[in-house]
């Protein structure tokens, strides 16, 4: 599929809610100006109708596809976005963009606080994920689109996809959301809240006052260890490593003998140099802030639900025990008593949460199908 | 797309789903009990601006019938109609699925609750080639329409035409429009006026509530 790439492609920047008139975020605080990092891919049709947003996972950024100069890995999502590809940029208007509270060009504390020159720190407001979508609706509107054909997305993408359509439930044709939820399960916050304390009890996190010197690197590739293991599943961890050891033998120490470490610790590794630990802990907690309260027939997500012409496609995976299907199906069940135009899939993998990012032939046909129906024949 | 997406003059239809598709009004929303890889909504999304849905529990057919843009959920007929609201649908289809449902009278009251008709079509087994296996071969019997052995059939109930019309009266639910018919190997079939419970394989029932 590589010559099926977008090529070439470059992170541009998008600033609004310039002063005096800031953003005002669910926490009640204004914040601007607002700048979010973003790609497009592929052309807007004449009568705009063929943009496709994409939303990116926890720790993702706005790079889905093609190369960057200079990087020989393309962006996280190459394998269904491009020409010809299921996301086929030769029919859509590909669109998406860095989340605001992360550190992938996007302001968050490991930005510029413009008021003081200095980085924002834990001065930066938490951010939700309803928050994340209006700015996002900002920059959809700056590039000229008013309506979407669809929205999509997997896990915190997937959310933000749902959030979207709770918010602007008549902007789009498509919801296509991928191994997501409408409100994080305790079990999701309490691993979340594992992976903050690591940060936060790193000794060089300083209350997120880090920037000027050693950051809280152990910290945070502890806790992108703990997500790594619920992105996984028992039985992907089985086939990846088993109990294969490091080494012929044990080496009786606390080096790590086994695959499994070696993965954690080098993952763990990868990350604090492409992430920043502030950030983190606020994607996680808007993460664990977000809920639909859909199971309330007064809420307003509800609402905007049972209002909207949308149609929804949702997929979950069979060993996703962080988004697991019944956390899908809620969704389901409650579209279907709305009487939505609702579908669902349950695709069978081994690869747990991470399935979705994966290449897999039948979320391949599922995308493409689910889009092509509502480009319409 | 639009090739793929926009044929049909129904003849790629099984006979009996172009005997359901016959009966379904245009533009109504049709929900399609195992509706394996979504011929019959395609055909009456195609052809008659049929807003549908389909549910089945294999996974292949499923994301089959997505990659034809059609909506499925994927589930159990068993278990998802009660999640509906009362009278979501115009028709329910069950066809060749009746006789595979673990209780068939909740799932037909379901279904009437669900829509406003039910269309349920399933092989007679009592036609007269059965009756002559069942009692010249020894063996249970294994035809065009019931082609599984006992050990590997999805078909946990059998039943007749005149079965189904004495279950009307239990159920009840009325029965407003039937037919009778032989397929034949070319995809063609002929319909049976004539003693349809002992000389026809098939029958297609058309129902509401009572």
């Amino acid at each position: 599929m590589a010559d099926h790439s977008v090529g070439a492609v470059r992170t541009q920047s998008f600033t609004f809610a310039h002063p005096p008139h800031p953003m005002v975020l669910d926490s009640g605080v204004g914040l601007g100006p607002v700048s979010l990092a973003y790609e497009t891919y592929g052309a807007l049709n004449a009568d705009k109708s063929n943009a496709v947003l994409i939303c990116h996972a926890l720790t993702g950024d706005a790079h889905v596809a093609g190369y960057h100069d200079g990087d020989d890995k393309p962006g996280w999502w190459e394998h269904y976005v491009g020409p010809g590809k299921p996301i086929d940029t030769d029919r859509y208007f590909v669109i998406c963009s860095n989340v605001i509270g992360s550190c992938m060009g996007s302001c968050g504390p490991s930005s510029i606080n413009p008021a003081t020159g200095r980085y924002w720190g834990l001065d930066f407001p938490l951010v939700t994920i309803p928050d994340m979508v209006r700015a996002q609706r900002e920059l959809v509107r700056y590039l000229g689109v008013e309506h979407l054909l669809a929205v999509t997305g997997g896990s915190l993408g997937g959310m933000q996809t749902l959030q979207w359509v709770a918010a602007y439930p008549e902007m789009m044709d498509g919801v296509l959301a991928l191994a997501t939820t409408s409100r994080h399960s305790p079990q999701a916050i309490a691993f979340n809240e594992v992976a903050r304390q690591s940060i936060m009890s790193d000794p060089n996190w300083k209350n997120g006052d880090y920037y000027d010197g050693l950051r809280p690197d152990l910290g945070l590739a502890v806790a992108r260890m703990i997500g790594h293991i619920t992105y996984l599943s028992d039985e992907s961890m089985h086939v990846k490593f088993g109990r294969e050891l490091r080494g012929s033998s044990f080496a009786f120490n606390f080096e790590g003998d086994f695959q499994v470490e070696s993965y954690l610790h080098h993952q763990g590794k990868k990350f604090v140099e492409r992430f920043d630990a502030n950030a983190f802990l606020y994607v996680t907690k808007a993460g664990d802030y977000f809920d639909l309260d859909l199971g309330n027939p007064d809420s307003p997500a509800r609402r905007a639900l049972a209002g909207t012409g949308a149609r929804f496609q949702l997929v979950s995976f069979t060993s996703d025990w962080l988004y697991p299907t019944y956390q899908s199906r809620q969704i389901v069940d409650v579209l279907k008593t709305l009487g939505r135009d609702v579908s669902f899939c349950e695709i069978t993998a081994p690869w747990g949460h991470d399935a979705f990012l994966l290449p897999d032939e039948r979320l391949e046909v599922v995308i493409r199908g689910f889009l092509g129906g509502l480009h319409g024949c | 797309m639009a090739a793929e997406h926009c044929d049909g003059d129904g003849h790629e239809l099984r006979f009996d789903l172009r005997v359901v598709a016959s009966w379904i009004d245009p533009g109504s929303r049709v929900l399609d009990l195992g509706c394996a890889d979504g011929k019959l909504l395609r055909f009456l999304r195609d052809t008659k601006e049929v807003k549908g849905l389909g549910i089945e529990h294999d996974e292949d057919e499923v994301v089959s019938c997505i990659s034809q843009g059609l909506s499925v959920i994927h589930g159990d007929i068993n278990k998802e109609l009660p999640g509906f609201p009362d009278n979501a649908f115009d028709y329910v289809v069950v066809s060749q699925t009746l006789q595979q449902a673990y209780e068939p009278t909740a799932l037909l009251q379901q279904m009437l609750r669900v829509g406003r008709r039910g269309i349920v079509s399933f092989p007679n087994f009592c036609c007269l080639p059965i009756r002559l296996q069942m009692a010249f071969s020894g063996h249970v019997p294994v035809t065009p329409e019931l082609p599984y052995q006992w050990y590997n059939t999805p078909n946990i109930r059998v039943l007749s035409l005149e079965d189904f019309r004495a279950y009307s009266r239990a159920v009840p639910f009325s029965i407003i429009r039937s037919l009778a018919v032989n397929p034949s190997g070319d995809g063609s079939m002929r319909e049976v006026r004539f003693w349809p419970n002992l000389l026809a394989s098939y029958g297609i029932f058309m129902i509401r509530d009572r």
